[in-house]
């Protein structure tokens, strides 16, 4: 498909018939978080949109955000990556290296200034601009390069979003976010350690479908996915109502299904849609699988002081909380996430580590 | 193609974690059904987007059960559509190529629109099918 091609143009020479294509459409809503109604919009948007060039760095970062793409789902990661987008460097998937990878980066941001999409996963170094490079150029000095140029960033993943990892204590490499070093551009964060992939996918389709970035909350995530907590969307959340809660991993509570809030759970202060897209072809996402949320698409999750640490419980007796909760209603559940937001940011301040006692549940 | 209403796979134990949303899910089906008897207005209800516990989709689609028509398509990968015991109250799943699932929906309406041949492809069946004739007559 050539850049001044339609995508709808193009999908008709591939002999995609319209019967695919609204499917296509339907998959994407879906993917979108969109309601179904609003399929034939999408459908006549994508029918008309051209495909965006589009630039990925890859800094400080383990790929898994990569992986967490290319094990995507839904029938349009393929779709994505050769006919809806135009994928002009992206230096684990493409074919070229050394200087010629290097020049393809260049011809796409000449031919494409001012237009093309910025996709960054990893953390930034600032520490010593030598901790990581790519063909001799420091993260920070690519990044800025290729930023100037771009229409929209997306920072793919909670390192470029947030630091993550690499910033977590004591940041040996002075790892920053994308939003730290680059103050000019419109930047969407979709954070996750990974990202799930539709929502990776679903980002792409938006700016795609609608030529604009998607509505943002207050750490410039897209509201569609990361606009309600893990805990107001998950299917355990009744237990927590009636104050039902698992004490160990092997417990009466854990076999019943209960409530993982007691084992560290990070639901109630964490905003992600793991709880209804999931993970693995929709699959399960990790409290499905009897696991406490780690709280990874939150800013410096790796320092909240601990994984199975019930670092957010109340002082009081969770179960007398929950009952006041459940008779006080609204209310008392702000008390409490005001409560938990601030014994994080506590531990988030006091830069706790991970502890092996932390692991098996030390208090 | 795993079948939509398949049973087999549910977990032991499943039916104890419930969010009790399959309840609310139909009342929002009988709804959606008397606004298509009353003015003709379909609606679609995204499966994806909803919390359930496990279980709880497999259970919403066994009180669904199933009814007279069950269609497959063949376009990006299959799609199966089963009308449910409640005319009108079709269930629409989507597979890619690998067969594994990309949308789930409950349609209220006469017919899936997906089902109904497309414009755009009846023009170009209509010339295919001219095209061959010509090439028959020469």
């Amino acid at each position: 498909m050539s850049k001044d091609e339609t995508l709808g143009e193009a999908l008709r020479q591939q002999g995609i018939s319209r019967r695919g294509f609204l499917k296509f459409c339907a998959a994407t809503a879906s993917m979108m978080a969109l309601p179904p109604s609003m399929v034939p919009a999408i459908a006549a948007a994508l029918e008309k949109a051209r495909r965006p060039s589009v630039i990925w760095l890859s800094f400080q970062e383990c790929t898994g955000c990569t992986e967490s793409l290319t094990r995507s789902h839904s029938p349009t990661v393929e779709g994505l990556i050769f006919d809806v987008i135009s994928l002009d460097y992206h230096h684990t998937l493409q074919a070229a290296s050394g200087t010629a990878a290097e020049a393809a980066r260049e011809t796409a941001i000449e031919e494409n200034y001012g237009k093309y999409l910025l996709i960054v996963d990893g953390s930034i170094p600032t520490a010593n601009p030598g901790y990581s490079t790519i063909a001799g150029v420091s993260n920070v000095d690519m990044l800025k390069e290729v930023a100037k140029g771009a229409a929209a960033i997306v920072a793919v993943g909670s390192c470029a979003a947030f630091g993550g990892i690499p910033h977590a204590h004591p940041n040996p490499t002075g790892a920053v976010s994308v939003s730290d070093l680059v103050k000019d551009k419109p930047i969407i964060n979709v954070p996750g350690c990974p990202p799930i992939p539709v929502v990776i996918s679903g980002v792409l389709l938006h700016y795609l479908t609608f030529g604009a970035i998607p509505e943002l909350d207050s750490l410039s995530r897209p509201k569609a996915y990361y606009g309600q907590s893990i805990h107001d969307r998950c299917y355990r959340r009744p237990f927590y109502d009636k104050g039902l809660f698992a004490e160990g991993f092997d417990d009466e509570g854990a076999k019943k299904g209960w409530c993982l809030y007691k084992l560290g759970c990070k639901g109630p202060t964490t905003y992600n849609a793991c709880a209804t897209t999931k993970w693995n072809a929709g699959t399960s996402f990790p409290i499905e699988s009897g696991h406490p949320c780690l709280g990874c698409s939150e800013p410096d999750f790796w320092d909240g002081g601990g994984f199975y640490k019930a670092l957010s419980m109340p002082t009081e007796d969770i179960s007398r909380t929950a009952v006041y909760a459940i008779g006080a209603g609204a209310a008392a559940g702000v008390a409490l996430g005001a409560l938990n937001r601030a014994k994080k940011a506590k531990a988030t301040k006091a830069h706790e580590k991970v502890t092996i006692n932390d692991l098996e549940k030390g208090n | 193609m795993p079948c939509v209403t398949d049973t087999a796979s549910l977990p032991a134990g499943a039916g104890e974690n419930l969010t009790h949303n399959v309840q609310p899910l139909l009342h929002e089906i009988r709804h959606a059904l008397a606004k298509l008897l009353e003015d003709g207005d379909g609606t679609v209800i995204d499966l994806r987007s909803l919390p359930l516990a496990p279980g709880e989709e497999q259970k919403l689609l066994d009180e669904l059960d199933q009814g007279e028509v069950t269609a497959q398509i063949q376009a990006l990968g299959p799609t199966e559509i089963i009308e449910t015991r409640y005319p009108g109250v079709w269930v629409v799943v989507h597979f890619n190529n690998d067969n594994e699932v990309v949308g789930k929906f409950i349609e209220v309406c006469h017919i899936p629109a997906l089902l109904c041949s497309q414009q755009e492809d009846i023009r170009e069946g209509l010339e295919r099918l001219s095209h061959h004739l010509l090439e028959a007559t020469t």
